[in-house]
């Protein structure tokens, strides 16, 4: 337990991270030169940071799994960016973004590391703007802003609706610069395999080349892992279809801890499922509903007429219509959190009152905002999602209400890190989606953006000096030595028997059945027994997968079947530690909702007294976690049941 | 639906390819194209076949990795979308369909239909960009920039870097790509100390990697997925001409703004 130590500095709050900067260590330039960093992912996190490492002149190698590093998923995110700059006068500080976001986490994020994500923000902005990112303006020539859940002021920074495709250009046109410079070189197309420890550090990668099957070998003083969220465990989710939990799968089973696993963020306003074909799920904004009313219908009849299509929702009566979120939080209304708003829509829709073609739908209405501003001012508002919906779904929204249900969207947990962003494991950092900071137990809308960039730019960079100062001696270890040889042999190996299989079943197969059992006993609602069985099912299924997936073609070749049963075979395992953590866990918070922990009103219930705290969970082979625990003290905010009625 | 696929199949870069017939049955028109092709996959594997090598992976219309040339068009038939995008609504029952690589010198085909547009990313090294370190930069509001040019910038900067336009163009040029990212940068205050330099190479770049010219046919703005306007190639020219006019005195450059 001695290794969970958060290395959060002394003092005030707002001094914390002054106070480490004035104190860390430094590396000089002519030593950067000497010092290899290898970054894998290229999203907003991993590409800020190899640029932002480039820059100092540290030797950069940076991985992604696509074709270009542009493309890492980070370009989807649609509604925008926080930060703290009060540009709007709207009462907006530090302190109330930092505030905000603990809230939003249902407590259980770290104060110090928070804070600081709300100070470096303002930062962000800075530097997007100064890369030529193209906000949205206003008439002035001054930068917009727009409200997102979970907040009171205006504080969202935007570019249309593709806030993440600019920032992440952003990014990438840094990156490129220091490939120019050739402090930073890029490896497309190549999958990390596995972390290569030596004498107790992060010491290099094992990687895959996509295209002609042959592993690599590649050594580094330290490693920092920003490959993104692990959604897809789901199979249905907003994440790209590439997404995937393995880099930290490879790391969790070299001796980092996991932290949160369970803490999963389903997003309410999605397109519904619409065949056991679909291949991935798609968001609609959450700024939908701003002027979107959600209902179903009153009475079950009309829901199951309208499921027929013998009755259209036009066809419905004001007064037999059920605005369920307007009824059950006035306050709120349709602008309750994400976690709330979800779990209403699951509510009715497993009483029997939703509607399409499978029931798990409801509807997200525009005609009262069409006829109070007019069908133009809504067309300037989502145009183009609108647009999206009916290109998907084939319905004009302007005449029919959109259908919505709830759709697995982000991960808060992930690796456990301390201060620094670094994880158990010496020398080995995370960033982005992928370490469990910052979030808690829920991510308000606009902040996953904002920490990607503030751990690239604005925090490692300092951090991993602090380490790396004290590896100014290593010099560069070939990558013949034997850890780097055993490493390599065991993924040869996994890769040879994952072929050997040759069985009936496809990799599809697996992954969609492994992601029914999560949706069903890992999902919105979560309860003992359901959970119980699902490590049960998913330890079956991984059985199988392992006796029956059929791979076709070669290892030593571009093999898209081998690269998917890879990612698999690791959400087999993670999976099964997700629900092992969601039992642990006897309340329910944020995303996280046991059905036995509940308010007679159907609301999450807290417990604050016993689980104050990060699950940290520790690999011990052959299948068996053990949990660790951080607790949470807050120092300087006081903890609070969240209301919304 | 039922439909005929006729697809592009290729070991690797090095062998040569050939069209292969394929047949997927009671496809449902909500089916997306890509969801399409998994259904074939899943049908090949089953059947003791490789599946089909295509790039893909937001499959929402943002990322910019998926290709596919069909039935003769880059992104399928319908206007203004990728071809993850696409949906079978828009094909008949008994359609045949030809599915092929995007074809070009500077795109080499890897598998099947995935390409290399690596070449891309190298046009972007060369300049694309605005030299600025993290932690440099002064406020975001100390330069306003007016609205309507903010937004000409963003229509530029909405390419997804797919390559649809090289694929459309008889010539395979590169100018629509290239002029957005020049265009994005040209039209903000903090593009311009770097304007000439950055137009250059990165034309210098597009040059070396074996795209052809640009004769104005427009087949790229018909097909880009993005509408990326011409208007951009335009600017591109006429920033490429102030570059070369303008090399001893740079300052003009930088004010022709
Ligand atoms: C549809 C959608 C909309 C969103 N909208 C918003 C929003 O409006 N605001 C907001 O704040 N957040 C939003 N989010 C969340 C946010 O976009 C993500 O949390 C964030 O971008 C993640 O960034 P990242 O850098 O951590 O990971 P990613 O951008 O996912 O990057 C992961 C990188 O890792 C690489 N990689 C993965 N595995 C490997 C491996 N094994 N080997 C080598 N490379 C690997 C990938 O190639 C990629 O480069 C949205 C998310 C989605 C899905
Ligand atoms: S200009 Fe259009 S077609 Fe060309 S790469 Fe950009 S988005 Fe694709
Ligand atoms: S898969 Fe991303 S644009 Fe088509």
């Amino acid at each position: 337990m001695t290794r969970l130590v958060s290395k959060v500095p002394p003092g005030p709050l707002e001094e914390k991270w002054s106070y480490y900067k004035s104190h860390q260590n430094l590396v000089n330039p002519a030593n950067k030169r000497k010092l290899d960093i290898i970054v894998v992912g290229t999203g907003l996190a991993g590409g800020a940071a190899a640029a932002s490492l480039g820059e100092l002149g540290f030797n950069v190698k940076n991985f992604c799994y696509q074709d270009s590093p542009r493309r890492a998923h980070s370009i989807a995110a649609q509604g925008g960016i926080n930060a703290a700059k009060n540009y709007q006068n709207d009462g907006d500080s530090i302190y109330r973004l930092f505030y905000d976001t603990i809230k939003g986490g249902d407590y259980r994020a770290r104060e110090g590391n928070v804070y600081r994500l709300a100070e470096v923000s303002n930062l962000i902005i800075d530097q997007c703007v100064a890369q030529g990112v193209p906000f949205a303006r206003e008439y002035g020539g001054l930068l917009d802003n727009r409200s997102f859940g979970g907040a009171q002021v205006s504080r969202t920074f935007y570019a249309r609706g593709q806030t993440g495709q600019q920032l992440l250009l952003g990014a990438y046109s840094s990156l490129s610069r220091q490939v120019k410079k050739g402090t930073v070189k890029l490896y497309p197309r190549e999958e990390m395999q596995d972390l290569v420890i030596i004498d107790g550090k992060a010491r290099g990668i094992i990687t895959r080349d996509l295209i002609t099957g042959e592993l690599h070998r590649h050594f580094a003083h330290a490693v920092v892992i920003a490959t993104g969220g692990y959604g897809n465990v789901f199979f249905l989710s907003t994440n790209a279809m590439g997404s995937n939990g393995s880099a930290l799968w490879q790391i969790y089973k070299r001796g980092a801890y996991f932290g949160n696993p369970c803490f999963t963020q389903i997003h309410p306003t999605c397109i519904p499922v619409h065949g056991d074909y679909q291949s991935k799920l798609t968001l609609m904004s959450e700024s939908l509903r701003n002027d979107g009313r959600i209902w179903v219908p009153k009475r079950k009849e009309d829901a199951e007429a309208l499921r027929h299509g013998k009755l259209r929702p036009t066809q419905i009566k004001e007064e037999d219509r059920d605005y369920y979120l307007e009824r059950r939080y006035p306050a709120f209304g349709n602008l309750v959190p994400r976690d709330v708003a979800s779990r209403a829509a699951k509510e009715r829709c497993d009483a029997g009152f939703g509607v399409g073609e499978t029931g798990l739908a409801v509807f997200l209405d525009f005609a009262d905002a069409i006829g109070r501003l007019g069908k133009s001012a809504i067309e300037e508002r989502y145009g183009n999602l609108f647009q999206m919906y009916e290109k998907i779904v084939d319905e004009n929204p302007y005449e029919n209400p959109m259908m919505i249900y709830p759709a697995v969207h982000y991960t808060m947990g992930g690796i456990w890190v301390d201060y620094e962003l670094m994880s158990t494991i010496p020398g080995c950092f995370v960033l982005g989606e992928a370490n469990f900071s910052d979030h808690g137990a829920n991510r308000l809308g606009a902040s996953a953006l904002m920490q990607g960039l503030a751990d690239g730019y604005f925090v490692i960079p300092y951090t991993i000096q602090n380490y790396l100062s004290s590896e100014i001696r290593t010099a560069r270890i070939s990558t013949d030595k034997e850890e780097f040889a055993a490493a390599g042999k065991q993924v040869a190996d996994r890769l040879e028997k994952l072929m050997s299989i040759k069985g009936k079943q496809t990799v599809d197969d697996f992954h969609k059945r492994l992601g029914r059992i999560m949706w069903e006993y890992v999902g919105m609602g979560r309860n003992e027994a359901g959970l119980k069985k699902a490590v049960g099912m998913i330890q079956e299924l991984r059985q199988e997968f392992w006796q029956d997936v059929r791979i076709p073609g070669t290892m030593h070749e571009l093999n898209t079947e081998l690269e998917k049963a890879n990612r698999v075979a690791d959400f087999l395992e993670l999976g099964e530690l997700m629900a092992l953590d969601a039992l642990n866990r006897n309340e329910s918070c944020g995303g996280h909702f046991r059905e036995e922990f509940q308010t007679d009103e159907g609301e999450a219930l807290r417990d604050d007294a016993n689980y104050a705290y990060v699950a940290a969970w520790e690999y011990q082979g052959d299948g068996k976690h053990e949990l660790h625990k951080e607790v949470l003290e807050y120092e300087f905010i006081e903890v609070k049941q969240r209301n919304y009625k | 639906m039922d439909l005929k696929l006729k697809i592009w199949r290729q070991k690797n870069a090095k062998s040569g390819g050939r069209f292969e017939k394929y047949q997927v049955k009671g496809i449902s028109p909500n089916c997306s194209f890509l969801e399409m092709l998994d259904i074939l996959n899943e049908q090949l594997v089953r059947s003791g076949q490789e599946p089909v090598a295509f790039d893909h992976d937001c499959r929402e219309g943002i990322c910019g990795m998926c290709s596919l040339y069909i039935n003769g068009k880059p992104h399928g038939p319908d206007k203004a979308i990728t071809t993850c995008q696409l949906h079978m609504r828009k094909f008949k029952d008994g359609d045949t369909i030809t599915i092929e690589p995007w074809r070009s010198r500077a795109f080499p085909v890897i598998r099947d239909l995935m390409v290399d547009r690596y070449a891309f990313d190298r046009i972007i090294q060369a300049g694309g960009y605005i030299s600025v370190n993290a932690g440099g930069a002064q406020d975001a509001n100390a330069m306003p920039v007016p609205k309507y040019q903010a937004d000409l910038s963003m229509d530029a900067a909405a390419c997804i870097g797919c390559g649809a336009c090289v694929a459309a163009c008889k010539n395979a040029s590169a100018m629509l790509f290239v002029s957005a990212k020049v265009s994005q940068f040209a039209l903000l205050p903090q593009g311009r100390p770097e304007a000439v330099e950055r137009v250059r190479n990165m034309v210098k770049s597009m040059d070396e990697a074996g795209f052809g010219n640009c004769t104005n046919t427009g087949a790229c703005e018909a097909e880009c997925p993005k509408e990326i306007k011409l208007t951009n190639i335009a600017r591109l020219n006429r920033e490429f001409f102030n570059s070369k006019v303008c090399a001893e005195t740079r300052k003009a450059a930088v004010f022709a703004g």
